[in-house]
């Protein structure tokens, strides 16, 4: 009787767990297809697995499901004002996203106009919170993550010529490198900064370029799906220069890029696997038994950064809503400044315009021989 | 000034080459029912779909090789008749329509399966391997593309002037409805154009995926363009012009991408302007530019056709 | 008599559509006092408007003229960037175009000066690319202006011109389709408009059009569809019609990548590609090549199908498999209908 009532509920559940009353919801606004698809869908896999952990929360006293419901906005800034209006219409409590900044900016003021709160997982360019109450974030930004890098390409690798390349249009890519083109020439380095359009293939002329003004090193913190073929390219011209990158190239399909060439590629990044092992062990246990979460994170189980952020994320979302007392989106909101958590990577609490106070970068590198990612040094700045 | 411009002419062949062999189905089937095939470059992306599906479902690879230019024909062969045969004695502007529906659909097909995510290209052995020459190095498939590419062309032009199926081609190209009636089956002579030009896109795929290892849903778009852009630059109808003319842009994109440096090195200018942003504008500009100056492009034949 | 007959059917025609848009808008304005103005409708609404305008505007130079252009993107692209470049506030030009030192331009246009100055410049480039593109026939124009589009859509990205345009970065912060919802001084909304008012731009526009397209000037462009050698021996001057209606087409464009602007809340060449343009064709073609109704019609369905219906099935990346089909029935069955007797057979070679 006991088995037939829980399948009953069960099925409920699944049902109707639109009209349940004892739900909250949580938006998910992240890509899962175009150029930034795959980081998309690490990032998320962060959250589904916090879900799975901890699928309820109790707010006023009640004890409530968490439910995710996502919308793709495709990596595309014109897809993504109407992905958001499909959360608000959902009614969810708070957002969580995205990955790339671009898209966070275009689906900002829908969620600016309906009062929702926004959590911003790895979105690290300033505009996304700068003037915006609504927009937090759980990253640090781009000027620190620049100038972590300049530092690191100045003072560790000596490099005094640095080769940039963004993809145009692409708001994460362009204020990275201007924030590392700043901090680099503070320096006392030389940089050149050149664009692609999107959709390209060939990054031969540019590691060409880069080859010949003599940059020491090349940095390109843009999409996984371009990052790999530029580690790739540069593996097959045989070039001598490091690749720096961003928290996007923290990925496994980079590192799997990288496996077997002579490239060294250097990241600046949220989490450094093994800082948590609970975590790690938990979520690889995870993907072991989910094949789809496992295709997900690109056919392995080395966890990347944006995932720990997501995981990160979805937890200060719980907070909020247990300090607000109340699934509405604007207590969320009135109670989002004052949340603290300590999550996977490391203390988050949040400042003036929404940004989590964050101090450290881990500086990582792929193991060309096992195409694992290795753990370089922190980086502070001062 | 030799070693700075060479490693752009080198990745510039290479993908001229490439571009080349998509242009040839462009131009063929162009040259036969005067359509834009739009769906050719989504041909060309769905040949690396299929190659990325094969090698993961663990057949050697050996056997992948033959069996995806086998898969593509026959994709190219169903579109037309699935999608052009019936619009036949449609207005153009129709055919042209479906030809772009059915680039949709096969975008949004790969995008369904895939989920939007990039997919790995299987590496191919020995043309996957590093190879420097005259101090630039690369991989060995920009070597050998350009050499596979004239070889296919000289075997195509050999086939369209030697055999029958090539004579009735050239006949159906000249005059569509006379060669109809001369008693040409001009069904399967179409087909024969489609499965040429498409098996000529795989092999293309399997050279440029080689080359830039991800193949996602738009990853046909640009390509196919660009191509599209390199046949009307020859002269529409005409293969030797469509591989020329690919030649041409393939090397200029890749100039123009360096153009930067080129001018820099050169003193022309003091810094860098960007230009690279122009790389893939460069290849329409080109393309209107023959059109107002030589609408019938550098090989085309003059034309009495005032459609 | 006959002829009597025909106009008074038309004209009972025109008053019936003249009050079923009435009561679309009378009900649009109801529904948005009432309906919580984040329902996916509005959105549907919005974005259908503009698409609605920017089909009839495509279809004016499918349909009518005959002249198979696919740079439709390029021209909205021009539209909505004039629009962001001359609308976003002084003030906060400093952080929208935070690598440019704030840009060159340094005042705002009132939003409708700035629409309509969006479609005057996507007309005056409309004139420029006219003059070597419109003498090319067919497949030659249509390749010819998808270069354009992405011509200009480079142009616009290029940094050098970053003081003005931003370089490939957004336009944002300019006035949405929200700030014309009426709000008391508390910056509570009193009336809600925001729906209202892109419905009636669109609206306007395509009046606009549709008295066109039954002019003078219209059955011109319509004699040059069906046979431009008859038509030129009509004394019709083929080039100065076809171009005329192209810059018409694009100023409308143009308004409408205004609209769109306006409905995204920011703008970036990037968004602007070729997919745009087919969507757009896709959409003039399921709705019928020469309707305008159609067009209007299946926009609203087209934007409800892909942004709401059938979002659903984004989870299980179902919307390229399901959207499809439905998409290639009407692609299909419009292509075919085309075959009707009054086409001329243009296949020879």
């Amino acid at each position: 009787m006991k088995k037939v009532l829980a399948i009953a509920l069960a099925l409920m559940l699944v049902l109707c767990s639109a009209a349940m009353a004892e739900t909250v919801k949580i938006g998910v606004f992240e890509p899962a297809s175009g150029d930034s698809g795959a980081g998309g869908k690490q990032e998320m896999l962060g959250m589904q697995y916090a879900n799975k952990e901890t699928p309820t929360v109790e707010i006023g006293g009640a004890t409530y499901d968490v439910e995710l419901v996502y919308a793709d906005n495709g990596s595309d800034t014109t897809k993504a004002p109407s992905a958001a209006n499909s959360l608000v219409d959902a009614g969810v409590s708070v957002v969580l996203g995205s990955y790339g900044s671009g898209v966070s900016i275009a689906g900002s003021d829908i969620f600016k106009n309906a009062n929702i709160p926004a959590i911003g997982v790895t979105c690290t360019n300033p505009q996304v919170t700068a003037g915006n109450s609504h927009y937090f974030r759980v990253c640090f930004l781009d000027p620190f993550q620049g100038t972590v890098l300049a530092n690191y390409a100045s003072k560790e690798l000596g490099a005094t010529v640095a080769y940039t390349l963004g993809e145009l249009g692409n708001d994460y890519d362009q204020g990275l490198c201007t924030y590392f083109k700043q901090a680099f020439e503070a320096l006392g380095g030389t940089v050149m900064h050149e664009d692609f359009p999107t959709g390209t293939a060939d990054f031969n002329s540019y590691l060409t370029n880069a080859a010949g003004i003599g940059a020491q090193v090349f940095f390109c913190p843009v999409s996984i799906a371009y990052s790999t073929q530029i580690v790739q390219q540069a593996a097959s011209q045989g070039a001598t220069f490091p690749i720096l990158g961003g928290d996007t190239l923290d990925s496994n399909v980079v590192s799997n890029a990288a496996k077997g060439t002579n490239v060294n590629v250097v990241v600046t990044t949220f989490y450094q696997e093994g800082a948590n092992a609970d975590f790690d062990n938990g979520f690889k246990a995870w993907l072991a038994e989910d094949g789809e979460a496992l295709t997900n994170n690109g056919g392995n189980d080395i966890i990347a950064g944006v995932t720990a952020m997501g995981y990160d994320a979805y937890y200060v979302a719980l907070e909020a809503l247990k300090a607000a007392g109340s699934t509405d989106s604007a207590a969320v909101m009135a109670a989002l400044p004052a949340v603290t958590y300590d999550g996977v990577s490391g203390h988050i609490e949040f400042d003036d315009t929404g940004d989590a106070v964050r101090t450290t970068a881990y500086v990582k590198t792929v193991n060309n021989e096992t195409g694992d990612w290795e753990f370089l040094t922190e980086q502070t700045v001062d | 000034m030799w070693n700075t411009i060479f490693p752009y002419l080198l990745t510039g062949i290479s993908v001229g080459g490439q571009y080349a062999l998509i242009a040839i189905g462009y131009t063929m089937v162009y040259g036969i029912l005067r359509l834009i095939n739009f769906a050719h470059g989504d041909v060309f992306m769905v040949a690396g779909i299929v190659m990325v599906y094969m090698a993961a479902s663990g057949l050697p690879l050996w056997l992948c090789l033959p069996l995806v230019l086998i898969v593509t024909a026959l994709v190219g062969f169903l579109i037309e008749r699935v999608a052009y045969k019936p619009l036949r004695n449609a207005p153009r502007m129709s055919a042209m329509i479906s030809a772009i529906g059915v680039s949709y659909t096969l975008q949004n097909l790969v995008l369904y399966i895939t989920g939007g995510l990039n997919q790995l290209y299987p590496t191919i052995p020995w043309i996957s391997d590093s190879v420097t020459i005259f101090g630039a190095t690369t991989k060995m498939v920009t070597v050998v593309t350009p050499v596979l590419t004239i070889l296919l062309v000289v075997a195509l032009v050999l086939l369209i002037n030697h055999t029958k199926i090539g004579m009735a081609m050239r006949a159906v190209s000249r005059d569509f409805e006379t060669s109809q009636l001369m008693g040409i089956k001009i069904n399967s002579v179409i087909s024969m154009t489609f499965v040429i030009g498409t098996f000529l896109a795989g092999v293309a795929s399997i050279l440029y995926f080689t080359n830039y290892t991800t193949v996602i849903q738009t990853s046909g778009a640009m390509p196919g363009l660009k191509a599209f852009v390199a046949a009307v630059f020859g002269g529409i109808g005409s293969i030797p012009g469509a591989v020329v003319g690919a030649f041409i842009i393939g090397i200029a994109e890749n100039i123009i991408k360096g153009l930067d440096i080129i001018l820099f090195k050169l003193g022309v200018i003091a810094a860098p302007i960007g230009l690279a942003t122009f790389s893939d504008a460069f290849t329409f500009a080109l393309l209107i530019v023959i059109l107002a100056v030589k609408p019938t492009g550098l090989f085309g034949e003059k034309t009495t056709d005032k459609v | 008599m006959s002829n009597n007959i025909a106009r008074k059917k038309i004209d009972s025609a025109t008053i019936i559509s003249a009050v079923i848009v009435l009561c679309i808008y009378v009900a649009a304005f109801v529904a948005e006092q009432f309906i919580a103005p984040t329902s996916m409708l509005f959105t549907v609404l919005k974005k259908g408007a503009t698409y609605a305008l920017v089909a009839v505007s495509m279809n004016l130079l499918n349909g009518f003229t005959g002249i198979f252009s696919l740079g439709q993107a390029g021209f909205m692209l021009i539209g909505a960037y004039v629009y962001g470049i001359f609308t976003v506030p002084v003030a906060e030009r400093i952080n929208v175009y935070q690598y440019y030192n704030g840009g060159l331009v340094q005042f705002v246009l009132p939003w409708f000066v700035a629409m309509a100055l969006s479609g005057l410049v996507a007309a005056f480039f409309a004139f420029l690319i006219g003059m070597p593109v419109l003498r090319l026939k067919s497949d030659y124009l249509a390749i010819a202006s998808l270069g354009f589009a992405e011509i200009i859509r480079a142009v616009m990205q290029w940094d050098k011109l970053g003081p003005i345009t931003n370089g490939s970065n957004m336009l944002r912060l300019f006035p949405s389709f929200n700030d014309f919802n009426i709000r008391a001084a508390d910056g509570h909304v009193v009336v809600y408009l925001s729906t209202l008012v892109p419905l009636l731009i669109a609206g306007v526009c395509i009046g606009v059009i549709i008295l066109l397209i039954n002019s003078t000037f219209g059955r011109a462009l319509k004699a040059i569809r069906d046979d431009e050698i008859a038509a030129e021996a009509m004394g019709i001057r083929l080039a100065s019609h076809k171009r005329l209606a192209f810059c018409i087409s694009s100023f409308f464009a143009g308004v409408g990548g205004a609209m769109l602007a306006m409905y995204q809340t920011t703008v970036q060449a990037k968004g602007f590609t070729t997919a745009m343009t087919y969507e757009i064709l896709l959409i003039v073609v399921i709705g019928g090549i020469g309707s305008v109704t159609g067009s209007c019609i299946s926009s609203f369905l087209f934007v409800a199908a892909s942004e709401w219906w059938l979002r659903f099935l984004d989870q299980k990346q179902m919307i390229g498999s399901f959207e499809v089909p439905l998409l290639r029935n009407g692609f299909r069955l419009v292509v075919l209908r085309r075959r009707g007797p009054n086409e001329r057979e243009r296949t020879s070679p």
